[in-house]
């Protein structure tokens, strides 16, 4: 493979990254709450396209988005809603405890072999042979989160919504004094972020088609570290962490020998301490700013 | 008259002393009760004892510092592993370590010690990392003392699991000697439930416990917290690197993945049911769900209770605690003791308020703050209609 075959791949899977950091970011925003579980929201979506292995792919698809749309809405009403006003830390705990239940509840459902996934396995083809080695599933990869991300921001910045959504995540209680219903906006917000679980699921399931039950965890921890290199404080900067840390650790899985790649975990939490204890606002925010949200 | 009535108001230094006496008694006795029961059952249930008592010392060592600094950390499991690993490698023998590791570093390839001087190195390392951790972590709290806390965990286990200069790596160090006996982690636990005990009597505890109530008033009357919050990380990280070296030698083998996620939760879980705030909370927490534990372990392999055999799917132990977990944390934050100690317990007493409502306009009473709600100053934290939710509501 060449540089220009790595810088692909890299990108492809900074974007899967960039796509669950976005959905953290925004339950962020809006409700200042930490969601481990969006990644077991993943898990059962990932599931579910196995359990609709006999239906037709679109309709399976199709599915799933449902699926994830109603299993991020569940979490929604069943953890989020009782802890409304509680400490993002204490939501962090409590959606640690939840996704640990629900590893072991995939376990206990499905076993611990992994599950096949197939249905979409030609996008592995390749479509430039050779030196470049470019994969339908990268291009799938990009394009699907560059018109995710687009469209969510098309939504923020372009619809009455998403003003709505914006001053929320500005300013929880004044929004409120002015009007704005909350509840429909935290829904909207994990609708949204059902959708995107549900996207990561169908491309996950491609480029890995074994789903196992520390899928979910193993995606959210990362993404949540890119999260918070990037600036849990602001969208843009969230989802930009998110695809810098997807990008880093594609390019040095490219370019590092094995014996070394096994080290590089501690190289990124080691650098997570660094910029919690130095910058805490995270690595792409400006100095002393932190203040807009989304 | 008068005076005689001053004599009796004033609490008398004796009365005090009688009165700490008996309040770490209860937790003395309770793990007591688990060591002579333990010591009555067949083999495979000792075993089970055993593991009760080693993983109330770990619950302890969390106490120490999430109980009284009121800040979360994912780490402290790393403690447990360093004393675990140096435990078992400095004491099986020589010849299993050359045949087994061959890439060891040399003050850890010959060197031979005894379990019991074992225990003690297992402490000091846990203390030495907890100190050089907590010099960098000390100043963070809320989620950022979480996540870099998580991240201690993640790297300690990544470097453990790979390189092979220090340990075993991803493979099962067997041939450690299983000498934690009943009566070895018996005494362990009593020393490690004393240890916390006399710490929390100390000053610095209590000007800990003060800005874990209320952090800006504590800054205000000159506490610096953080060298008391890195004072009782270091203590627990000591009680931690001790259970880690008990662990060790009770399992007569070590490896990696013993020491990382799956302990920090279910540890975790012990001590949040339990009562995170108080040290009967924790040592409650750690012996009934130790053998809630315990029992479901055993279930998953196929168990008989009163002559009615069963098995579990595999799995469904950590789902009763996760449920366990999150229940607690989102109806009884407070846990099982409400995070009372033994003798409020005991003898029926009223949590006393801690302070009157309204002190500081606009702030809920902060020593009524639960594990993990600590206020934030950073971050305007929505209140919303809920207004106040299961964590920052006042316990009833």
């Amino acid at each position: 493979m060449t540089v220009v075959g790595y810088l692909v791949n890299a990108i492809s899977l900074g974007a899967l990254y960039a796509l669950i950091a976005v959905s953290v970011g925004l339950v962020f925003a809006v409700l200042r709450q930490i969601n481990l579980a969006q990644g077991e929201v993943m898990a059962f979506g990932a599931y579910s396209l196995w359990l609709m292995r006999s239906l037709p792919i679109w309709l399976a698809i199709v599915l799933c988005f449902a699926i994830c749309i109603a299993g991020s809405l569940v979490l929604q009403v069943a953890v989020f809603r009782p802890l409304r006003g509680a400490s993002a830390l204490a939501t962090l705990i409590v959606t640690f405890g939840v996704s640990y239940g629900l590893e072991a509840l995939w376990l206990v459902v499905f076993g611990p072999n992994g599950k096949p996934v197939s249905m979409l396995i030609r996008l592995n083809n390749t479509v430039i042979g050779g030196a470049i080695a470019l994969r339908w599933i990268t291009i799938v990869d990009i394009g699907a989160a560059a018109l995710l991300l687009g469209g969510l921001y098309a939504l923020l910045f372009r619809s009455s919504l998403g003003l709505r959504m914006r001053a929320v995540a500005e300013d929880f209680s004044t929004a409120r004094i002015v009007g704005v219903r909350i509840e429909r906006v935290v829904t909207v917000a994990f609708v949204l972020c059902g959708a995107s679980a549900a996207v990561v699921a169908v491309l996950e399931t491609v480029q890995t088609p074994l789903v196992t039950t520390t899928l979910g965890l193993s995606l959210i921890v990362v993404a949540l570290v890119g999260v918070v290199l990037g600036g849990l404080d602001h969208l843009g900067r969230a989802t930009a962490g998110g695809f810098i840390v997807g990008f880093v650790n594609s390019l040095l899985g490219s370019i590092l020998p094995e014996q070394q790649l096994v080290f590089v975990t501690s190289l990124t939490f080691l650098f997570v301490v660094i910029v919690l204890v130095v910058r805490p606002a995270g690595l792409l925010a400006p100095r002393g700013v932190g203040v807009e949200r989304v | 008259m008068t005076e005689e009535r001053a004599r009796v108001a004033l609490p008398r230094p004796g009365r005090a002393r009688l009165r700490l006496g008996a309040e770490v008694l209860g937790p003395l006795v309770l793990v007591g009760i688990v060591a002579l029961v333990g010591a009555q059952l067949s083999a495979a249930d000792k075993t089970d004892a055993i593991n009760v008592l080693v993983t109330t010392v770990i619950v302890v060592g969390l106490y120490v510092f999430i109980g009284n600094s009121g800040v979360i950390s994912f780490g402290q499991i790393s403690f447990v592993a360093v004393g675990a690993f140096a435990a078992a490698i400095w004491t099986t023998p020589v010849a299993t370590r050359d045949a087994t590791m061959p890439d060891l570093f040399g003050f850890l390839a010959t060197p031979r010690l005894t379990s019991t001087e074992s225990l003690l190195v297992g402490a000091g390392l846990g203390a030495l990392f907890a100190l050089a951790v907590g010099l960098a972590l000390m100043r963070l709290s809320g989620l950022s003392a979480g996540i870099a806390t998580f991240a201690v965990l993640e790297i300690t286990y990544n470097v453990l699991a790979n390189w092979d200069k220090i340990g075993p790596g991803p493979t099962t160090l067997a041939d450690v000697p299983a000498t934690t006996g009943i009566t070895q982690a018996l005494v362990g636990c009593a020393i490690a439930i004393v240890v916390a005990f006399a710490y929390q009597q100390t000053r610095s505890c209590r000007l800990l416990r003060a800005s874990r109530a209320d952090p800006l008033a504590a800054r205000g009357i000159g506490v610096s917290i953080f060298r008391h919050r890195l004072v009782a990380f270091v203590i627990s990280g000591a009680i931690c690197g001790f259970a880690g070296a008990l662990y060790a030698h009770e399992l007569g083998s070590i490896s990696v993945t013993q020491v990382y996620l799956a302990l920090t939760f279910s540890t975790l879980s012990m001590l949040v049911v339990g009562g995170s705030q108080s040290l009967w909370g924790a040592s409650v927490g750690g012996v009934l769900l130790g053998v809630l534990f315990s029992f479901l372990s055993n279930a998953v392999n196929g168990t008989t209770v009163l002559g009615f055999s069963f098995t579990l799917p595999n799995g469904l132990n950590t789902i009763i605690f996760a449920i366990l977990f999150v229940g607690a944390l989102m109806l009884a934050p407070r846990g099982l003791t409400r995070s009372r100690e033994f003798l409020a317990v005991a003898l029926g007493e009223r949590p006393p308020r801690a302070r009157p409502p309204g002190t500081i306009a606009g702030r809920s009473p902060g020593a009524e703050v639960p594990l993990g709600a600590e206020p934030e100053p950073s971050e305007g934290t929505p209140t919303s209609g809920a207004g106040e939710s299961a964590h920052t509501g006042p316990p009833r």
